[in-house]
């Protein structure tokens, strides 16, 4: 997947990506050793280590791999830089990424039936380009089907929102 | 041979249609818990077992032990065709089963699941049948320090040879570890990690970091190449099966390991992921052409699934015998033999002969009906992949999310998908390997508590870990697998010298 | 359509409200699936009651609407408390509860309370017994006391679920009693604490009688005392020579220790007495029947109910003891 910066296709360079994702590694490395001095990581005579002495050590290996790979990663900051992914492509996940975070978002507010119906309908119908029929018929199934199968059958509840409360669910 | 003579009892007790009616519903409602990925076969069995009360205790138990196997063989379904493990220890599965079904082999890799699982199975229940006083007894030798000692071999047989760079390969191991500290430590009731957000009370659990790194990371990854599946090419006929067989027969030392490596960890109890994890490190490192691994290569599939369903068998086994569950799922079997007014332990095997060997022989009996319900199937679902993304890729992310929120029913979780998912994504296209990460996930917990369990019994001298031959040779054998990459070099560097 | 949602749904909730202010003959009943929650994992002795209790509630029709079990737990149970304590007014949402309704908040200082809840019944009370390996030689739990006595502290090795819960706290009783500590090594589950025993890698364990009784009867176990005022009361053999009303308790075995575990419902806050009443009334439906009696008997439990002010203040009063043993033993939250 590795291409290198003098292919045709202009795009995001492995540059920032690589930076940000040690950075957060190394963010959370960094919690990860504060709450587990917190909790005290040393090694109690008779009783073994404490709660955070593991943490503790597993914080500081990541901390130092993490930054390792910060330290390499802006070593080579000004030397060409594989690829990441063309801006086109990069275009093709967000259209994926974005509608997925309003799902989930909607989700939390309206319940998932009627987020499934929406996030169904709207791939089908813009993505897909499917007919109008096709398209509410297979986002109403999906929906209806996961309630018949997880409320009444197995008897799971799943998150409602307040369309299913106004029909007393 | 009485083993023999009850068993054929128990098939006399298991082969009433009516019986066989109840396994192949059980079979069939497995197949959909263990599709679904969150609601696993714990969770599933848990949520059917009332439904239960109203039958007679053999039928009961038939049927719950078949929703069990069909959990089983369907948690790879999912694994070879989306890359989103139906269960846990079907991730394993995943790392050659969905690179198979991308280069258009899926009937072959849900052949060669379907079947090994089967193998598996078969292996352990004979096991159960003529060895299980046996076993139960070495299953009682295994106290803290030896579960340690298991989680480590685990570890070292699973790591040690990954292609990515060795400092990513770190990093996100230590990421699951410290993953899997978060919430309520066990040892000593201290929380972790918490910052007083309830919703990091119960911690990460490892099903939500699978479906997000695994599913929806992998969804992202689709979306980059366009809307469609590289697989849906793939022509399925239903001599796949015949085919896929013929190749698998060359394949049976892997499937001899893999039933050995699952057997062991059922009953010890390291259970089914583990299993599955530990069978694939080995069936890598016994290959000759190691980099095949990780891109379709069809023993990647065999190793993890015979061993994860031989080891979900077996754990049956401490489950009857000792009263101990092998793995979550076995925890709410016992439950539900509680229920019934019947206590699983020593004696259950000469209380209740009806009952136990009906079990037994169901469990033979629900295996091949599972076989042969999951391998007529096989075109079935690999003609899934033939539907339009723009159709099947919401569809699995609802599949996801309801995943996600019933594993612990928090929407919390659900948000977490979202966010392992973007990481999942981000991981692979930066070459940080994703496996280490879950397995870190996994055993980080278990290895933590009975590594402080063995500190506390043995006052803190670490001695424990060699005290007899058993945990000893377990250790030995755990750095001898650490060691194995490096001994080549090791051996050229000193004959260099 | 959202606005409207909300719209209508208070105003479902605001003519439910009314009509029970209105107090109209008819006696509340459920509208839709209860939620059953469980502070503990799936597997476990609440899980199991609580499963137990929803088959009977199906089996025999007791509700129209059906019971759904909920697991919650996170954080010793305090994401099921927490999440019941949040549904405020919500009549649709019950919690079974173990001793982690006392120790949980005490140990973490997770800011939740009974109090918070709304009481509802007792069902039960689960035992605890002091259990050996049956190849130990201690028969009495005098001959096994007096031996730790006798020996130097931290000899001893003691197994029991979780931390700082139940088991720990008996455990710190018993190191009171006799004056030497024990090492307390905690496991997930009662299976697994008396798996270990069997195994021979700890000295004893205070498992209840449900999570030891297979292991008793296969001679593999042996019950030392129980840890109540009172032998049990079931008479039926479980070995050859031995039913559980032949458990000594420990008081007479001079091991001044009492100790019961609450199986008890409560009920979300705020919730009104028709309701409450409801739900008291069910579970008395299901105490009644023959599988109830059955599961008690399996498990020698004891058979206590309780409810309303009874209930409340018998609550109130474990409450305050276990805030006494567990300040003593140090496993206050910092």
């Amino acid at each position: 997947m590795e291409r290198s910066e003098e292919a045709a296709e202009a795009g995001l360079t492995n540059r920032w990506p690589e930076i940000l994702v040690a950075l957060f590694l190394l963010a959370a490395s960094i919690i990860v050793v504060i709450d587990s001095i917190r909790v005290g990581i040393g090694w109690e005579e008779g009783e073994g280590p404490l709660a955070g002495y593991f943490p503790f050590y597993i914080g500081c290996i990541l901390m130092l791999s993490s930054g390792w790979i910060l330290v390499g990663a802006l070593m080579k900051f000004r030397r060409a830089q594989p690829q990441f992914a063309t801006w086109g492509e990069l275009k093709l996940v967000m259209q994926m990424l974005v509608p997925l975070i309003f799902y989930v978002a909607a989700v939390i507010y309206l319940g998932i039936y009627v987020s499934s119906l929406l996030l169904i309908g709207f791939f089908m119908k813009v993505h897909g380009k499917f007919s109008w029929l096709a398209t509410a018929i297979t986002a109403i199934a999906v929906p209806l089907a996961s309630f018949m199968l997880f409320e009444r059958w197995f008897l799971v509840p799943l998150p409602k929102g307040p369309i299913e409360l106004m029909l007393g669910f | 041979m009485e083993e023999f003579n009850n068993l054929m009892h128990g098939f006399s007790v298991a082969l009433t249609l009516h019986n066989l009616g109840f396994m192949v519903l059980g079979i069939t409602l497995g197949i959909l818990i263990g599709v679904l990925p969150g609601l696993g076969g714990a969770n599933g069995i848990a949520i059917l077992l009332p439904l239960t009360f109203s039958m007679d205790q053999t039928s009961a138990i038939i049927m719950l032990s078949c929703i069990y196997w069909g959990a089983l063989f369907g948690g790879a379904i999912t694994s070879i065709l989306f890359n989103i493990p139906g269960e846990p220890w079907s991730v394993a599965t995943t790392f050659d089963g969905y690179p198979m079904a991308q280069q258009g082999r899926a009937g072959a890799a849900l052949t060669a699941a379907f079947t090994s699982s089967f193998v598996g199975a078969f292996f352990a229940v004979l096991l159960i049948t003529f060895l299980a006083p046996l076993v139960a007894r070495f299953a009682l030798r295994f106290g803290a320090a030896e579960m340690f000692a298991v989680q480590m071999l685990t570890f070292c047989s699973f790591v040690g040879m990954s292609k990515e760079p060795p400092a990513k390969t770190l990093a996100v191991m230590t990421l699951g570890f410290a993953l899997a500290a978060v919430g309520m430590d066990t040892v000593t009731g201290t929380l972790r990690m918490t910052f007083g957000y309830t919703e990091l009370l119960k911690g990460f659990d490892f099903l939500i970091a699978v479906i997000g790194l695994f599913g929806i990371g992998e969804i992202l990854l689709t979306m980059e190449e366009g809307l469609a599946f590289k697989g849906k090419s793939a022509k399925i006929q239903f001599n796949v099966v015949l085919q896929t067989w013929k190749e698998l027969l060359r394949y049976w030392r892997t499937s001899l390991r893999s039933v050995l490596v699952g057997c062991w960890m059922g009953v010890t109890p390291g259970g089914a992921t583990p299993a599955s994890f530990m069978a694939y490190g080995l069936a890598r490192r016994g290959a000759k052409d190691k980099d095949s691994f990780g891109k379709g290569n069809i023993e990647g599939v065999v190793a993890p699934e015979t061993a994860a369903h031989a080891a979900g068998t077996s754990a049956l086994l401490p489950m009857l015998t000792l009263g101990i569950p092998g793995s979550p799922t076995a925890a709410v079997l016992l439950g539900g033999l509680l229920i019934w007014g019947l206590q699983p332990g020593p004696l259950l095997f000469a209380e209740k002969p009806d009952f136990v060997w009906g079990l037994i022989a169901s469990m033979y009996l629900g295996n091949i009906v599972g076989l042969i319900v999951v391998l007529t199937t096989v075109p079935w679902w690999a003609a899934i992949l033939r539907i339009p993304f723009s159709v099947i890729g919401p569809v699995i992310i609802v599949i996801c999310a309801i995943g996600a929120y019933t594993v612990h029913n928090s929407l919390f979780d659900v948000v977490m998908m979202l966010v392992f998912g973007v990481f999942g994504y981000l991981f692979k296209k930066l070459r940080y390997p994703l496996a280490p990460l879950v397995l870190a996930l996994v055993l980080g917990d278990m290895a933590e508590s009975s590594f402080r369990q063995s500190m506390l019994l043995s006052q803190g001298s670490l001695d424990i870990f060699w005290a007899n031959p058993l945990v000893a040779g377990l250790m030995s054998l755990s750095f001898l697998m650490l060691l194995w990459p490096v001994i080549p070099a090791l051996k050229h560097y000193l004959r260099s010298r | 359509m959202n606005k409207f949602g909300k719209w209508a749904g208070r105003a479902i909730v605001t003519a439910a409200a009314t009509f029970g202010l209105a107090g109209i003959a008819q006696a509340w009943e459920p509208t839709k699936p209860v939620e059953f929650v469980v502070p503990a994992g799936t597997g476990g002795g609440a899980d199991q009651m609580a499963r137990f209790i929803q088959g009977i509630v199906a089996k025999n029709k007791l509700m129209a609407q059906p019971l759904v079990v909920v697991n919650k737990s996170g954080g010793a149970g305090a994401e099921g408390f927490l999440e019941v304590k949040g549904a405020k007014g919500d009549p649709h949402k019950i919690i079974i509860t173990l001793s982690n309704l006392f120790t949980t908040p005490l140990a973490t200082g997770v800011p939740f309370n009974w109090r918070d809840l709304t009481p509802g019944a007792m069902l039960a009370l689960d035992q605890f017994v002091l259990w050996v390996n049956a190849d130990s030689p201690y028969m009495t739990a005098k001959e096994y006391i007096d031996d730790i006595k006798a020996k130097p502290a931290s000899t001893f090795k003691m197994a029991g679920t979780g931390s700082k819960q139940e088991d720990q706290i008996i455990t710190a009783m018993i190191d009171k009693a006799t004056g030497k500590k024990m090492i307390y090594v905690p496991f997930k589950g009662g299976g697994d604490v008396a798996v270990q025993l069997v195994g021979g890698h700890v000295n004893s364990t205070v498992n209840n009688p449900i999570e030891a009784e297979a292991h008793w009867r296969g001679g593999k176990l042996r019950p030392l005392c129980i840890m109540d005022n009172e032998r049990l009361s079931y008479t039926e053999k479980v070995t050859a020579t031995q039913s559980w009303a032949d458990i000594p308790t420990c008081q007479s075995a001079g091991v001044p220790i009492e100790y019961l575990m609450l199986r008890g419902i409560f009920l979300a806050p705020g919730v009104t007495q028709d309701q409450v009443d409801f739900y008291v009334d069910l579970f008395k439906k299901v105490r009644e029947t023959p599988e109830w009696a059955d599961f008690m008997k399996k498990g020698a439990f004891k058979q206590t109910f309780m409810s309303g002010k009874e209930f409340a203040d018998w609550v109130s009063k474990t409450e305050s003891m276990h805030y006494g043993l567990m300040k003593e033993a140090g496993f206050l939250a910092k």
